[in-house]
């Protein structure tokens, strides 16, 4: 297109280029239809529901909301923050393990390394711990939103029981990443949670004994607790987090104003 | 009016071009208002197309159902524009009772407003809103075959009061209600002379034909309403977790050591107050009773043990206090375990005697 003096435009070539990157067969094969980037996308209320349906991710959403959900309030979304915080400590958590041996010799000196020697190593590590710490508390209030706008009534009383479960999951996860750094802190926190599990009867010291690998915090604790907080209990987490996000889906969507 | 954009205009008018089997530039021109308009016009959106079962007439006396197809058919052969009447899905059909007779009065254009018995009257919208609600119009023809309802399509134009003798005698029931299209009395602009818009959709009994079950609820798109705020959400916490990553140090203590306890020996924040109750009470019960009964199997049976269905704050007043209460002592207990418990776990003040607590310790020096 011309723009007066027979040549071609800035703005027109990069429409130009743009078109042609996003109308290629490469990329017509990768977004599916209603994908804002797709060649001649309109906004249409058909094209809004195709946004949603036709991505892997966001199709976890339905594709209307009642009103009332996309209102501002200080309880917006809190699940999903702590679902995003989970992501989140996935990621860095990935980070960390590059640079981390779970044996007691190795493990106090990795973690003083990767805080001085590491590019980001203090950064990643400092927000995989306060990221860890903020999920606890959205994943309890997020509860607390739940219980106070009675949403776990009917339909959605097992959905309550599996975020009961969700919440034990990740005080467990937090509890567990605790110990990793073998100093002082982890090694003696650990020390007095576990002695509290102690105290249940029957089974006490029989679960004292599966998670510390023996009577008291040693050597081998530190293993046990690696395996749990890396692969055992986010496999868990990750299996009741579906069954929690499903459920949200089939009994009818975030629940209505109080 | 407001302008509308053109892919929209077109898709619409590849949909009209497509079902009268016109060229899809000439019904384009006409929507935009550049071309004289295919009669009649129609500035609005289309009007819902009448269904067969609008066509078609119900009564109580019985006959055979051959008569109904020639009613509707006598109906359809009528020279209205295609638009108005495109031939009703067969699958509707089915919805007329076989017993039922079928009349199709031409009620002339005077007599437009059928309604004798003005008690069980409809009023039009909600016939609109039905019809377009779900086109499937959930009818119930055997629920009450003595109440059947006498629908009626009229195209109105001059021609069709032919048969004018037969009107009224559906109508001449006094336990049915007529329903009115919704359409404007007022012709829309550039109207040919002689051409009526306002017509006859249905005469129906109220209720006979749809229960509406589902309230209407007011919603939104997922997309882009809903994702905006959560994406403002995600960005506001990465924000807030970089900026406290950025200031507060992760705790690095001394490496291990089994032979020196730390005084005061302190759990994660949140088994903090656990650890507080532990100092006042035998381990047995803050041990075991508060965490396992109350705070797991409790929480767990809070949805069954909680039967009051509603979810309003007035009427659920004793489920909140409790909530609130533990709530309040939950914070109370953490709070205390971690400020006012120094030495031995002794209570302590934290302003005189520091804090012991080392998860947040180590903060940034801006010098």
């Amino acid at each position: 297109m011309a723009n007066g003096n027979g040549k071609t435009g800035l703005r027109d070539r990069i429409k130009e280029t743009n078109d042609k990157l996003w109308g290629s067969q490469f990329a017509e094969s990768i977004l599916r239809p209603g994908s804002p980037f797709k060649k001649g996308y309109s906004d249409s209320p058909r094209n809004r529901s195709y946004v949603v349906m036709n991505n892997v991710l966001y199709h976890l959403h339905p594709v209307k909301v009642k009103r009332h959900g996309v209102k501002l309030s200080y309880t917006l979304c809190l699940g999903g923050l702590s679902f995003f915080l989970f992501i989140l400590l996935t990621i860095t958590g990935i980070f960390l393990m590059f640079y981390y041996t779970p044996s007691a010799e190795t493990a106090y000196a990795d973690i003083e390394a990767l805080s001085t020697n590491v590019a980001f190593g203090s950064l990643v590590r400092n927000m995989h711990r306060w990221g860890a710490h903020l999920m606890v508390l959205s994943v309890f209030l997020h509860m607390s939103r739940v219980f106070y706008h009675g949403a776990y009534k009917p339909p959605r009383e097992f959905n309550w029981v599996v975020g009961v479960i969700l919440l034990f999951l990740t005080l467990l996860l937090s509890f567990s990443g605790y110990l990793l750094p073998w100093d002082q802190l982890a090694l003696w926190a650990v020390t007095v949670g576990t002695n509290m599990a102690g105290f249940v009867p029957v089974v006490g010291n029989q679960v004292k004994f599966a998670l510390l690998a023996g009577v008291e915090v040693s050597a081998s604790t530190l293993l046990r607790f690696y395996v749990l907080h890396v692969l055992a209990l986010p496999f868990i987490l990750v299996i009741f987090l579906a069954v929690h996000f499903w459920r949200v889906r089939k009994d009818g969507g975030i629940s209505g104003p109080l | 009016m407001t302008e509308i954009p053109e892919s929209l205009l077109r898709r619409s008018a590849e949909a009209k071009a497509k079902a009268l089997g016109l060229p899809v530039e000439q019904v384009l021109a006409e929507m935009k208002g550049e071309a004289p308009p295919i009669p009649p016009p129609s500035d609005e959106p289309q009007p819902e197309p009448p269904r067969s079962d609008d066509v078609a007439a119900m009564e109580e006396a019985a006959e055979t159902s051959e008569e109904i197809e020639e009613a509707v058919e006598s109906v359809e052969e009528e020279p209205a524009p295609a638009e108005e009447v495109p031939a009703g899905p067969a699958a509707e059909t089915p919805e007329i009772e076989p017993e039922q007779e079928a009349e199709v009065p031409a009620a002339p254009p005077t007599e437009a407003p059928l309604i004798e018995s003005s008690e069980e009257a409809v009023s039009s919208p909600v016939a609109g809103d039905g019809a377009e609600g779900d086109g499937g119009g959930q009818a119930e023809p055997a629920a009450e075959p003595a109440a059947a309802a006498v629908a009626t399509a009229v195209e109105d134009k001059p021609s069709s009061a032919g048969d004018g003798s037969s009107a009224g005698n559906g109508a001449g029931n006094g336990k049915v209600a007529a329903l009115v299209s919704p359409r404007p009395t007022v012709p829309p602009k550039g109207t040919p002379e002689g051409v009526r818009t306002q017509r006859l959709l249905t005469v129906v009994k109220a209720r006979a034909i749809q229960t509406v079950k589902a309230e209407p609820t007011d919603k939104v798109n997922t997309w882009p309403h809903l994702m905006l705020m959560e994406f403002g959400a995600l960005l506001a916490i990465t924000g807030l977790l970089v900026i406290m990553s950025v200031v507060i140090h992760s705790p690095l203590l001394d490496p291990a050591n089994f032979n020196a306890t730390p005084n005061p020996s302190k759990a994660p924040w949140y088994f903090l107050g656990l650890q507080e109750l532990l100092s006042y009470f035998d381990p047995q019960i803050a041990g075991v009773t508060v965490p396992t009964i109350t705070g797991i199997i409790g929480f767990m049976m809070v949805p069954y043990v909680d039967k009051n269905p509603s979810t309003r704050p007035s009427d659920r007043k004793f489920a909140i206090a409790l909530y609130s209460v533990f709530l309040a002592g939950a914070a109370t207990l953490t709070i205390f375990g971690v400020l006012f418990r120094g030495l031995g776990f002794n209570f302590s003040y934290p302003w005189k005697d520091g804090v012991y607590f080392d998860d947040l310790k180590d903060w940034v020096h801006f010098e």
